[in-house]
């Protein structure tokens, strides 16, 4: 049965299965569709076929079945030079034996694009990623970042609609990350072309994608904008996997709704929002940012259940001040407080009652 | 304020003692680790000068000095380096000659000065030692006693050739080895057509070096290929069974090439019991230049693979798959990115094969009948006559000629690009 194409469809997988011994499956029925121009990002551990899934649509890797759609046109047949997609790829893969310009005019060659047109194409594109003097140093010759550059340049020269990124930040200092993490946001915006971006980092996904499906275990875990993913996971693996988390295991009492109530294992009764526990009696687990835990009444809402706690440990962090605390039955539980001039300051050993807003709990499945 | 800098400068130059330059503190510094460098390299030092660099200097010596005649005949030396090339011998040279005869009598040199004239001039070995013989009975006038012994002795060749053997370095054997000789009046012509050997078969050495070269690439190209994307237990299997002809005595790989090859050997009788060819019309695959490239292919071929191997395992995949995403065939990925990075695995590999090939000498001589003979087979033919200087000649002809195509392949390619495992 063929759906129809929906214009705001770019890449599609429909029922994508990959196995590669015949007898697990990587990539378990992968549904995604990708619209025009979004910036998608494919985020997971290791081994959750994140990767698999991009090579597939590279064409590097066969769907064991399924099938895989570019434009409205199934691909799975079409061999990776004919897909006319740009990849970057981990550690760069400049050919060593060209120059940058050599490395960039190669798949303009091989497109038969006459010389005259080609040199103003490798200009453009050097002058894109500021490296317009590089053009005749050897990869070997240039810095890492220097390196990621160009290999930008060079998915980017035959003017694909679609760039596939496997973890190209991945060899980088955290600040030169940063840096062209805002530096490839800003060519996507500017070019209006689609990426699909694979990264093990949550806080690039974050910072950079439209949307992002979390990969777990062969399958999308939950695929939606930055904001949703962190601020409401789907699942314990989403809470868990994508910035730092408290979890306190319990069963529901009371279900509505917007509305739950947990019995913790401590005794004490919480509030959370339900996300998908199904029945009262449910086993769950909660889980609260640790910014999003309050130290003074405040912020909470008037009928918040407080709990209390006792400070163990305070580490300055600089921007934040993290407290290490005994809370309700567990030892690790972290708050994360601004340190700002009018914060409180916590000694460890000190007794406090916390809390937080009902809606920043979530009563989660448990893993 | 203003006087911290200084300070901390004298402070510093207080420290490390003033008067010394940094330069002379920092050799001073490095001598003792040098020495002990020095020390430990030593040995390899000795070694290497002793088994390399002598050996292969005297064989260059050789090429070029040769005392049999000169260390002989003293009063011959004396008269040749007092007239000029080209003078008729006269009675003065003729008693010259007899005293030298006597003197080779009496310590017995004659058959070594005879040798080394005989390079020269062919059948003058008998001639002297004959002479010698009767020296002691050789009286005034000289010349016609002598003659009377022999009419060689007036012959012009003889004297223009005993005029360069009475200086112990000459040029010679080389002459000899580019197929030319001396005349009687000093200059030099090439010798008769029917005896011109060395050129022709110093180019063919070449030729079947290059032909064996390429073959050699053809095979281990796509068997290195194999070896390398193969996973490792696989490839290791693989490698064994390349690296299993090492293993054998070469004696043994020549013999059973021999019985496949030959007329009625294996292959021979497969191919007329599958009715290829007739009876009558089996191949000559052995005792011909056939034999010698399938042997030496089949012998030189692991050194070709080794080196490809080493540098096609090192290749990251990524490349071909980057090229293939940037729209390149995979005929184009093959011959503009990966032919490319194995480059200095061919380099090396043929660079090897070919030495190896140029200065082969047992294959050839086993299965090369006279066909299939290389110039190292030359050389050694004549150390078997114990023609030293005339072997080292020749050993260094072929040296030149490596070498020379070593300079042209780092002229090209670049030495530095080679990778030899």
């Amino acid at each position: 049965m063929q759906k129809a194409h929906d214009p705001g469809e770019y890449v599609a997988f429909r029922h994508v299965q990959k196995s590669y011994d015949g007898e697990t499956l990587v990539v378990k029925d992968l549904n995604l569709s990708i619209g025009q121009g979004e910036f998608l990002t494919m985020l997971g551990p290791s081994g959750s076929g994140k990767t698999t899934s991009l090579m597939m649509l590279a064409g590097f890797e066969s769907a064991t079945s399924g099938e895989i759609l570019l434009d409205g046109r199934p691909i799975n047949q079409v061999p990776p030079h004919r897909r006319g997609i740009g990849m970057v790829f981990q550690n760069y893969a400049l050919f060593p034996h060209m120059t940058v310009g050599e490395n960039l005019a190669f798949p303009l060659e091989v497109r038969r694009i006459g010389k005259d047109e080609r040199e103003a194409r490798i200009r453009r594109a050097l002058d894109m990623v500021q490296m317009g003097a590089f053009a005749n140093r050897r990869p070997a010759q240039l810095s890492g970042g220097q390196q990621q550059r160009i290999a930008l340049a060079r998915a980017l020269v035959f003017d694909p609609k679609l760039v596939l990124m496997d973890e190209p930040l991945g060899a980088l200092d955290k600040q030169l990350r940063e840096h062209m993490q805002f530096e490839i946001k800003h060519l996507h915006e500017s070019l209006g072309i689609t990426v699909v971006y694979v990264t093990h980092d949550q806080g690039e996904a974050l910072t950079m994608s439209d949307r992002v499906a979390v990969f777990n275990d062969g399958r999308i875990q939950q695929l939606a904008p930055p904001e949703d993913l962190y601020e409401r996971p789907q699942n314990s693996f989403v809470a868990q996997f994508i910035g730092e988390n408290n979890k306190l295991p319990g069963v529901v009492e009371e279900l509505n709704e917007t509305r739950a109530l947990v019995r913790l294992a401590t005794g004490e009764l919480i509030e959370a929002t339900p996300v998908n526990v199904r029945a009262k009696g449910d086993r769950t687990l909660v889980s609260i940012r640790p910014e999003r835990v309050e130290i003074t009444a405040g912020p909470m809402s008037e009928n918040a259940h407080l709990l209390d706690a006792e400070v163990r440990e305070v580490i300055y962090m600089g921007d934040i001040l993290r407290i290490r605390m005994r809370a309700a039955g567990s030892e690790d539980f972290v708050v994360k407080l601004r340190n700002s001039i009018d914060q409180r300051r916590l000694d460890p050993g000190e007794r406090i009652r916390i809390g937080w807003h009902p809606q920043d709990a979530r009563a989660l499945d448990v893993i | 304020m203003v006087d911290l800098p200084r300070i901390a400068v004298q402070a510093a130059t207080a420290a490390a003692g003033p008067e010394i330059p940094l330069k002379a503190r920092l050799a001073r510094a490095q001598a003792r680790a040098r020495r002990r460098a020095f020390l430990l390299v030593l040995p390899l030092l000795l070694f290497i000068l002793l088994t390399f660099v002598i050996p292969i200097g005297q064989m260059l010596q050789r090429s070029i000095y040769h005392d049999g005649f000169s260390g002989a005949a003293p009063a011959l030396v004396e008269w040749f380096a007092a007239t000029p090339a080209g003078t008729e011998p006269d009675e003065t040279a003729f008693a010259a000659l007899a005293s030298d005869l006597l003197f080779m009598k009496e310590r017995k040199l004659a058959g070594e000065a005879g040798t080394r004239i005989n390079y020269a001039v062919p059948g003058s070995r008998s001639l002297f030692t004959a002479a010698a013989r009767g020296a002691d009975r050789l009286t005034a006038p000289y010349r016609p006693a002598l003659m009377a012994e022999d009419g060689k002795w007036a012959d012009p060749l003889l004297w223009a050739a005993m005029r360069e053997a009475a200086s112990p370095w000459t040029t010679d054997f080389y002459l000899s080895g580019i197929d030319m000789q001396r005349t009687a009046n000093g200059g030099i012509e090439r010798v008769d057509e029917g005896s011109r050997v060395y050129l022709a078969l110093y180019a063919k050495t070449f030729l079947l070096s290059a032909v064996i070269t390429i073959i050699c690439l053809a095979l281990a190209f796509p068997v290195a290929h194999l070896l390398a994307t193969l996973p490792m237990a696989r490839a290791n299997l693989l490698m064994i069974l390349v690296l299993l002809p090492f293993w054998t005595s070469l004696l043994v790989r020549t013999t059973s090439w021999i019985v496949l090859l030959q007329s009625q050997g294996v292959i021979n009788s497969l191919l007329v019991s599958a009715g290829f060819i007739g009876d009558d019309g089996r191949l000559a695959l052995i005792y011909n230049r056939t034999g010698t490239i399938i042997v030496m292919v089949h012998i030189l071929l692991p050194f070709m693979v080794l080196p490809l191997y080493s540098v096609m395992r090192v290749i990251p995949p990524v490349y071909a798959r980057a090229a293939r995403s940037l729209g390149a065939t995979s005929w184009t990925t093959f011959r503009r990115i990966y032919l490319p990075q194995t480059l200095p695995g061919i380099g090396a590999g043929v660079l090897l094969v070919f030495i190896l090939a140029v200065g082969y000498y047992i294959t050839p001589a086993l299965v090369g009948g006279a066909d299939g003979q290389l110039f190292s087979n030359q050389i050694q033919f004549h150390m078997s006559k114990s023609n030293w200087s005339q072997a080292a000649a020749l050993a260094a002809m072929l040296l030149a000629g490596v070498l020379l195509l070593y300079w042209l392949y780092d002229r090209l390619v670049g030495i530095d690009k080679l990778k030899l495992g």
